[in-house]
């Protein structure tokens, strides 16, 4: 497996407890409009995932993540 | 809260929005209020004090109202030597000074002021601003500039996150009062990177305290500085009433203290209070000290009789600690779910199921002769509603038994405790 299908299989993975309405997850799939996601538990989330990567999303970085590609863009560049 | 991933409660327009309309962003929100009027309640957040008879009691609507929902903490807004102390600087210096600190607004009484706080705080350096937002927005942003690292609570304050949204420094938040979490966080930055740790000694909206003395130990392991918010607990935390930080012995390891004159102090007003050899050089970086006016003369005047007073204010201190316990202790043992299992702060949440029983609650106290805060998201942690009681070392012992009796009619009338 690529690394980067490796961050997509964790970052989906990380997201199921937070995926009530059951969406499907694709690099499209936004948090705010399809996810529905309120700051609260995008506070949540991105603390998992960078803990489970150990890096840090700065909330500058985080400012500019729409949806699920762009995060694992991000966190794949992270990992350096 | 603020930026962060895109998220789903940030304001929307409405289905009549016209397009172009700036406005239209806030449909949601007078919506949702307007929602909130017609229930017939009244409006939480359009108090209007007509009558002030001491720092305890006001006049609502013709209402004989206790306040239990102010900063009023040492009850200093009716202190006679307060008093007279403004009105000789209002009658000898005017009524404002119609300038910057920087250039024309500095006067006898502001360069006073902060001779009281470097004496209060026993530092070298103590600036005073406008406001304490002002005082965080400004010591925050021109602290971490570009390349620096603003490492801060996830609880914290608005007046800190937009002290981070000012600046140009990377923002890295962690859970609120993990010292795990922050320790992680600091661990995997850049070693080199400047860091800012930014804390509060108590956190407003439960009224819970940081463990200051683990978190400052961790801070100071990687290298990184710190600024502790001290605004809710001045004049009556530690030996000498400086705050959390003092109780909890890490003085000598807490770079710079933020502070109010707008709690404790009884006036408006902020500050930051220092060590650093080179602390004076804010003063010259520093936007929101330099293009602003400074504070009335009257209000720096009150300011400084305010905080020697508080120094000696013992007895203050030990009746308003009193109270606290008072108070915390009736409300658990009638039922009531508490932001704090212990009376920690002088601030005492009452946590509530949602808005409706929220409104009811604070409605039916109001109505009773009671004054508290309700407070809602974004400004409470975890999308909680709650009624926030702030209490005064001036609460008299039988107002605090009649505050807990009417805690305890409105919320078996309204189904809160049984």
């Amino acid at each position: 497996m690529s690394d980067r299908a490796a961050i997509t299989e964790t970052v989906t993975g990380l997201i199921q407890p937070f995926n009530k309405k059951g969406v499907t997850l694709t690099d499209a799939t936004t948090f705010a409009g399809d996810l529905e996601w309120d700051s609260l538990t995008v506070m949540d989330f991105v603390a998992a995932i960078e803990d489970e990567f150990d890096i840090i999303i700065t909330m500058n970085m985080q400012a500019e993540i729409e949806n699920i590609g762009q995060l694992i863009d991000a966190v794949e560049k992270l990992k350096g | 809260m603020t930026d962060s991933i895109q998220t789903s409660d940030v304001p929307v327009p409405g289905q009549d929005s016209v397009p172009g309309d700036l406005m239209s962003k806030f449909d949601g929100l007078i919506a949702e209020r307007q929602a909130l009027l017609d229930s017939g309640v009244r409006d939480p957040f359009a108090i209007v004090m007509d009558e002030v008879k001491s720092p305890t009691e006001a006049v609502i609507k013709g209402k004989d109202t206790i306040l239990l929902g102010t900063y009023n903490y040492m009850g200093m807004t009716f202190d006679p030597d307060v008093i007279q102390a403004g009105k000789d600087a209002l009658d000898q210096f005017g009524s404002g000074t119609n300038g910057s600190r920087m250039l024309n607004g500095t006067f006898r009484d502001h360069m006073e002021v902060e001779e009281a706080l470097r004496e209060f705080y026993g530092t070298t350096g103590a600036i005073v601003f406008s406001t304490g937002y002002m005082a965080n927005l400004g010591m925050i942003s021109t602290l971490a500039g570009k390349g620096d690292y603003i490492i801060l609570d996830a609880d914290s304050h608005a007046s800190i996150y937009d002290g981070c949204k000012q600046g140009y420094a990377e923002i890295v938040r962690f859970r609120h009062n993990s010292v795990e979490d922050l320790d992680k966080r600091l661990g995997r930055l850049p070693p080199e990177a400047g860091k800012l740790v930014v804390l509060e000694g108590v956190y407003s909206m439960l009224g819970d305290i940081a463990p200051l003395d683990q978190m400052v130990a961790v801070a100071k392991k990687h290298g990184a500085m710190v600024l502790s918010d001290e605004a809710h607990s001045m004049g009556f935390f530690g030996p000498n009433g400086r705050g959390v930080y003092e109780a909890q012995g890490v003085e000598g390891d807490v770079d710079f203290i933020v502070g109010t004159f707008s709690k404790s102090v009884g006036t408006v007003g902020g500050f930051c209070v220092s060590n650093h050899p080179k602390f004076e050089a804010i003063r010259l970086a520093c936007r929101p000290y330099i293009f602003t006016a400074s504070l009335p003369p009257s209000v720096v005047a009150t300011a400084a009789t305010s905080i020697r007073k508080l120094m000696h204010a013992h007895n203050k201190r030990a009746h308003l600690w009193e109270n606290a316990r008072q108070l915390h202790g009736g409300l658990k043992a009638m039922g009531f779910k508490l932001g704090t299992e212990n009376p920690d702060s002088a601030i005492i949440a009452v946590i509530l199921d949602d808005q409706e029983q929220a409104v009811m609650m604070w409605q039916g106290l109001l109505e009773a002769g009671l004054y508290v805060n309700m407070a809602r998201p974004p400004a409470t942690p975890a999308g909680t509603f709650l009624l926030r009681c702030s209490l005064c070392a001036e609460h008299t012992t039988e107002q605090m038994i009649r505050v807990t009796e009417m805690f305890r009619a409105v919320g078996k009338a309204v189904g809160v405790i049984a």
